[in-house]
């Protein structure tokens, strides 16, 4: 836990981020809880529940300013969930932060029947998610929250990916009428560059971040700057790469997702989930029930063994990454 | 507060009138939790009619208070109190478990007077921690109930929340368990014993009361008497499963069993002794 994290990108990416002119933000967790102080300190109702959890949700300053609006609830994430949705039916706006691998895993029970199907307004706020935990092993690993929620009726899914979505989706969260799920990893982000046609952040629509027709590269969560640096290095090569940050797994925006099927030569869809339900395949479905064929992969981690490492070990592993990404075009349009 | 000007002769009544019709609206459905629900008749009775501020009036007031019933599978007996109460027609549940019928085999929000959708078990407990905790924040008195049944408290979610409402010091939150003693497989002794369930709730902090659960009186009085101030109270309520009918009475069939027509005329029969009885005590 203590050795310092190796570089999330490959000394070519860094150059490229560079060239992009994308500066270093902070990680998405700590964007999530300043937004989320800055939120309660006008509005009383907003409340942090944590499992043990407030060091690792950077929640100590949130706890220490507004004491009476953090319930501490210990290491019990079902306990968690169910008081969380009790606040909510009582006129509270909870946000109900642990580790991804527990919320979406041990509690997934309270997320389904407590929160989704009485229909209250609480957010369940999945931290260190993914592989963000990466050298901890499979227990702390949430390669299956996409799929076991998108399973789930009313909830909706935001992984954002950089430190401006994270802000966009912390308020629009404290702000819904039904339950949302957050989830977020733990390293730094860059920030990425501003959505084409400056599409405001809403659930439910996608976000364009670089043009092209050759191939798209839909992307979602902390994978979404890889691809960034994907298109940029195809575009090197004379390859015009669409890239797309899909924030929302639910609600899907079904248009970007038919636009980049019926404009573009292949699809990749870039995730930090198992293959398995998550992004992918719903894009994948979208795309087939609308009788759209086109050259189509998946960049996840496969339904295997995941191996161990930090995040970015994983991400390399699994080619997550500038270089990995750019192959699976290359290889989509070869 | 009581909604009504039911005397306690009144209340007796009542419950005999709620099992009859519980037990109608089972059999006109052909499905139900028969055992558990006429078990948790008089608890219903006592909290509806002598200590629960939810009426159809202050619904949708933010400090009423709130009943969460945790072992949800009793849900018919719930049904025909909240229908007493004004909640709705009477008529409504005899759409029990018909095709899109609202009035469903576990609690739903889509009834008038339900407050949170439940039927998984240990699931109660937790939600009810969180709205004790609402009530305390905001400082009003709202008082949170919920029911639990006995063989529920083998899942492990009840003891999380019963260690989160003592340390959070919520003493706005009466736990019931509806101490019936039996279970789908057997009696809950056999089957896991969670006994002895006192010592095991004063060990996790609260105040606990055990009463007999089919005595009016004493039920009011283990759901309105101050406790210890900061203290959840637990009030173990010991019934019999089937309790009012009495082939059912601390019969495991009955758990889920539905009466055939010879059955349901024989209860019927027993009811109606039961109310001519109430009459000439007089």
């Amino acid at each position: 836990m203590s050795a310092p994290a190796p570089p999330m990108h490959s000394p070519a990416a860094r150059a490229m981020a560079e060239r992009l002119g994308l500066t270093m933000g902070r990680a998405n967790l700590e964007a999530y809880a300043d937004t989320l102080l800055a939120l309660a300190r006008e509005d009383h109702r907003i409340m942090a529940v944590t499992s043990d959890s407030r060091g690792s949700g950077k929640l100590g300053p949130f706890g220490q300013a507004l004491p009476t609006q953090i319930v501490e609830v210990g290491i019990a994430e079902q306990n968690l969930v169910g008081i969380a949705a009790g606040l909510a039916a009582c006129g509270k706006k909870p946000f109900a932060t642990s580790p991804a691998c527990f919320v979406t895993a041990r509690s997934l029970e309270q997320v389904k029947n407590d929160i989704c199907y009485s229909d209250v307004p609480a957010v369940v706020v999945g931290i260190s998610a993914g592989v963000s935990y990466g050298a901890l092993g499979s227990t702390h690993h949430s390669l299956h929250d996409f799929a076991a929620l998108r399973a789930i009726h009313n909830i909706a899914i935001v992984a954002p990916a950089d430190n401006a979505e994270t802000i966009a989706a912390v308020r629009l969260a404290a702000a819904a009428a039904h339950p949302v799920y957050l989830r977020f990893g733990k390293a730094a982000m860059h920030d990425l560059p501003p959505a084409i046609g400056g599409a405001p952040f809403a659930f439910g629509r996608a976000r364009a971040l670089r043009e092209g027709t050759d191939a798209a590269i839909l992307a979602t969560g902390e994978t979404v700057i890889h691809a960034v640096l994907a298109s940029a290095a195809l575009a090197e090569e004379g390859i015009r790469c669409r890239v797309v940050s899909m924030p929302t797994v639910r609600p899907l925006d079904g248009d970007a997702v038919l636009a980049a099927g019926r404009e573009c030569g292949a699809v990749v869809v870039a995730e930090e989930h198992c293959v398995h339900g998550g992004l992918g395949e719903a894009c994948a479905t979208l795309l087939l029930t609308s009788r759209l064929s086109v050259p189509f992969t998946i960049a996840a981690l496969p339904d295997a063994d995941t191996v161990t490492g930090s995040q970015a070990d994983i991400f390399r592993h699994y080619g997550l990454t500038m270089e990995g990404l750019a192959e699976r075009v290359r290889g989509l349009l070869r | 507060m009581t909604r009504s000007p039911l005397s306690d002769r009144d209340l007796l009544r009542k419950s005999i009138e709620y099992r009859r019709d519980t037990l109608r609206a089972i059999v006109e459905a052909g499905a139900g939790h028969t055992g558990g629900s006429l078990s948790c008749i008089d608890i219903l009775n006592v909290l509806y009619n002598r200590v629960l501020r939810i009426t159809p009036e202050n619904w949708s007031s933010a400090v009423r208070d709130r009943y969460v019933q945790s072992k949800g599978h009793s849900v018919e007996a719930l049904y025909v109190v909240l229908a007493d109460q004004g909640f709705y027609p009477r008529d409504q549940i005899n759409t029990l478990c018909q095709y899109r019928s609202p009035y469903i085999g576990h609690p739903t929000r889509k009834v008038p007077g339900i407050e949170m959708n439940t039927g998984a078990l240990g699931h109660g407990l937790p939600i009810c921690v969180g709205m004790a905790l609402a009530a305390q924040r905001d400082g009003h008195d709202a008082r949170v109930f919920t029911l639990l049944g006995d063989g529920e408290l083998a899942e492990g979610s009840n003891w999380e929340a019963a260690m989160a409402a003592a340390h959070h010091r919520l003493d706005n939150l009466t736990a019931i368990v509806d101490h019936n003693t039996l279970q789908i497989t057997g009696a809950t002794r056999d089957v896991c014993s969670n006994e002895p369930l006192d010592a095991k709730f004063a060990a996790f902090g609260w105040h606990v009361r055990q009463v007999n659960g089919h005595d009016l009186a004493a039920l009011k009085a283990a759901f309105t008497d101050p406790g210890p101030p900061g203290v959840p109270v637990c009030v173990i309520a010991d019934t019999i499963k089937g309790r009012g009918v009495s082939f059912m009475e601390g019969v495991l069939k009955w758990h889920h069993g539905v009466p055939s027509a010879d059955e349901h005329a024989r209860a019927e029969g027993e009811f109606s002794a039961a109310l001519a009885a109430w009459e000439s005590s007089r």
